[in-house]
């Protein structure tokens, strides 16, 4: 069959794809979106969709695995708290048809608030956990994973990390296997966890623990590269690469399946190598486990716990510090993400700044509200925070306070997890601002369809949820629509807002300006005649202004100007020294 | 011992084509007979942030990433991002740089200054530099969004993978009505070599 160059993410879906799976969802979230993404746009034997959150997807995926259908649910690290609730009921019931869970970890924490090891989930909720360490592998996995889960009646994990899934490598493509759908049979004992069944359930995961552990010591993707005896490293996922870089003549036992834990394999190693290091990413996991058996090793010792691993870190952390002389580059200015030139969410922040609002704020691209000059957020914890804690510092620091405060959320993120969040403030008597950001689309991720944006994730038109009246629904009385591109009218409607008596939703609507790259914009320039280089264009804090010192004039890149689809700087000069530029 | 794999490193800011670039670069190593890695970061840096991607390749590749020091090619969109990441280029490797600006936040702002002395540090760190106005030969070629294609051009006359297999991977994964434009941007790139 052809060779291919395929991401990770990339093989996850090319791996459902030949492995049959019939279902396939999830949530979209840095690094694991691609993987429904390619799925939806080159597999059209596999269902794919977005589901509004993580627990959503698990449990549509459980449905369909209790339904005889191999089924697939894909997240980021963080996703998986908020879809562990049915995960680890999961465990206990078993399959049907076989289910994986694809974990997507960001170590260094590229695009994510934390940087917690997934690989403890598997020992946590008592599942199998495998980790490919470059596309190949990926795929051979997805495929490996539903073999495991059918013959175990097990859902199984594969963990992924940035670079797994981000990295591309040769992946040599297989055809597509059906599997039929197995009948749907009707099992209390086994799909009601209700306490009498669970005692049950929970004796029987034991024993399949014993089995996947016998299995664990057989299979040939936990296997020793013996190299010389000096060194034998013990590894998994991407660390294998850095490892084999490094070390490409000690022996290395390499780790496909993580959990449950090969003794035997390790104690074979330790009998026959001088010392033991380990090489893994974040927490000690196969090193605790090492030393519980009474084998010293090398670990965290000297591997870093904190960030990602490279050849460097890894060769650095054995070998010290190189001696390269490195070219001093510390005075550079940096160059930190921002709104982008006609972003919708910049009035909100740039509104907020002016009031001195308090902003809680929540995950999506309007985090970068936070950059300077806009300066507009006080908090941001995880998806649908926003509003929880906004009524908390309510409760806490009293309604005058709260006058003077805002919850910022998205409209994807609002559906995620912040219809609830808005439930408890109409519920026990807040009077908390709520603003949704709404540019229609899951924007962050890249711009993936949601329920709110009447389209599906193949992009079948689709219902489409209602913002003003689903607030309504909960009870609030007071939820008003604005322009995002309209300053005046956000600003006016946001000090209303604070200042009322109950609570208040805004729904702040302007289409991500990244989903309008093929309509026509006029792009704004400045009169420097009418210039008075007062700067207070640049409080909007777009990447399209700059500020020429030589001649104390405002300037607009023309590149990247969307002009006429945005208008706000030409709304904040006093001397209407910006607009359309001549001649177009 | 293996012989170490080739390292090219591509930086500059998003939505300049640096992810295409090296899509490019990726599949014409395997086409060439190599095993390939490529790795980028996602995410915020879409965002107007600095983007960097690397694509390794050689008889076995096992890291897809470059560090300092490991990059043969350092292949730089924009002129302060090439002085940024000038550590990850080996001591003989070749810089090839767009000397076009483009201010950072910081900068656009009026809080910092665009370092003026960009082009002599360069000269200074890299023995091998090739200096060009890509953007201008991107406009030469028909459109400014070729500008990747240009600095392939140049990258081409440094690796020894033959011509029409560049022609081939390149008219395969540009716009189909931008071949020709890309195709011009490719020899531009070229000429630039043969003129130093």
């Amino acid at each position: 069959m052809a060779k291919v160059v395929l991401s990770g993410n990339e093989a996850v879906a090319r791996g459902a794809y030949e492995a049959g799976v019939h279902i396939a969802t999830a949530y979209p979230g840095t690094p694991s979106t691609e993987i429904l993404e390619n799925i939806g746009r080159h597999y059209p034997e596999v269902y794919a969709e977005w589901a509004p959150n993580e627990k959503v997807a698990v449990e549509v995926a459980m449905g369909a695995s209790f339904g005889g259908a191999r089924s697939l649910a894909a997240m980021k690290h963080v996703g998986v708290n908020v879809a562990a609730d049915p995960m680890f009921s999961f465990a206990y019931t078993g399959i049907n048809g076989g289910f994986i869970l694809v974990s997507a970890d960001d170590p260094s924490m590229h695009s994510s608030q934390n940087e917690q090891d997934n690989r403890q989930y598997g020992k946590f909720a008592k599942l199998p956990v495998l980790e490919p360490s470059d596309s190949q592998e990926v795929k051979e996995f997805v495929i490996l994973g539903y073999q495991i889960s059918e013959r175990f009646n097990t859902p199984v994990i594969i963990r992924l990390t940035t670079r797994v899934s981000h990295s591309k490598s040769v992946v040599e493509l297989g055809e597509r296997k059906e599997v039929p759908i197995k009948p749907y049979v009707k099992d209390p004992a086994k799909y009601i966890v209700m306490p009498h069944h669970a005692r049950l359930l929970h004796r029987e995961l034991e024993e399949r623990l014993k089995k996947l552990k016998a299995f664990s010591e057989a299979t040939e993707v936990n296997r020793i590269e013996w190299g010389n005896r000096e060194i034998g490293i013990v590894t998994d996922s991407i660390s294998y690469q850095y490892a084999k870089e490094v070390f490409p003549d000690a022996t290395v036992l390499k780790l496909g399946m993580v959990f449950p834990f090969p003794d035997k394999k390790v104690r074979e190693l330790a009998a026959a190598v001088e010392k033991i290091y380990v090489v893994e990413e974040n927490e000690p996991f196969i090193e605790e486990h090492i030393r519980m058996l009474g084998i010293p090793c090398i670990g965290k010792d000297k591997v870093p716990i904190l960030y990602e691993l490279n050849q460097k870190r890894v060769r650095e952390a054995f070998f010290g510090k190189s001696k390269r002389e490195e070219i001093d580059i510390s005075d550079l200015p940096p160059r930190p993400p921002a709104l982008c030139p006609g972003c919708p969410h910049r009035s909100v922040y740039y509104a907020a700044h002016k009031l001195k609002l308090t902003v809680t704020g929540d995950i999506g691209c309007y985090t970068l509200g936070t950059m300077p000059p806009l300066d507009a957020m006080d908090t941001c914890i995880c998806m649908g925070a926003s509003i929880g804690n906004a009524f908390g510092l309510e409760l806490a620091q009293g309604k005058n306070f709260s006058k003077k405060m805002i919850a910022t959320i998205g409209d994807s993120t609002f559906i995620h997890s912040g219809m609830t969040g808005l439930a408890e403030v109409a519920y026990n008597k807040g009077i908390t601002t709520v603003v949704i950001l709404d540019n229609g689309v899951t924007a962050m991720t890249g711009g993936q369809q949601h329920p709110a944006t009447g389209k599906t994730l193949r992009g079948e038109t689709t219902r489409k949820l209602d913002f003003v009246a689903l607030a309504k629904a909960m009870g609030i009385e007071k939820v008003y629509e604005t322009d995002a591109y309209n300053l005046k009218e956000v600003k006016e409607r946001l000090k209303e807002a604070t200042t009322a008596d109950e609570p208040v939703v805004i729904v702040n609507k302007g289409k991500c300006i990244l989903e309008r790259r093929g309509e026509k914009f006029v792009p704004f320039a400045v009169d420097a005649e009418k210039c008075i280089g007062c700067k207070i264009c640049l409080g909007l804090g777009c990447p399209a202004i700059s500020f020429d010192k030589e001649k104390n004039k405002a300037q607009i890149d023309p590149i990247l100007c969307v002009g006429t689809a945005c208008t706000l700087c030409s709304q904040v000069c006093p001397t209407e020294a910006i607009g359309e530029m001549e001649g177009k | 011992m293996m012989d170490r794999p080739t390292g090219i490193l591509a930086v500059g800011v998003g939505g300049q084509g640096i992810i295409l670039a090296t899509e490019i670069l990726s599949e014409l190593a395997l086409s060439a007979g190599f095993d390939v890695k490529k790795s980028e970061v996602h995410g915020m840096s879409q965002r107007g942030g600095a983007v960097l991607a690397a694509v390794r390749f050689g008889e076995k590749v096992y890291s897809p990433l470059i560090t300092e020091g490991e990059a043969d090619y350092l292949l730089a969109f924009e002129k302060l991002e090439a002085l940024r990441n000038i550590n990850y280029l080996t001591p003989d490797g070749v810089l090839i740089a767009n000397n076009r600006e483009i201010y950072p936040a910081p900068v656009a702002a009026g809080l910092m200054d665009y370092p003026s002395d960009i082009e002599e540090r360069l000269r200074k760190c890299a023995k091998n530099l090739v200096l060009l106005d890509a953007m201008e030969l991107a406009f030469k070629a028909g459109h400014p969004r070729t500008l990747n294609v240009v600095l392939l051009g140049v990258l081409s006359t440094f690796l020894k993978i033959p011509v029409e297999l560049w022609e081939k991977t390149i008219r395969r994964r540009v716009p189909g009505k931008a071949i020709d434009a890309n195709m011009r941007a490719f020899h531009l790139g070229r000429e630039q070599r043969r003129e130093e």
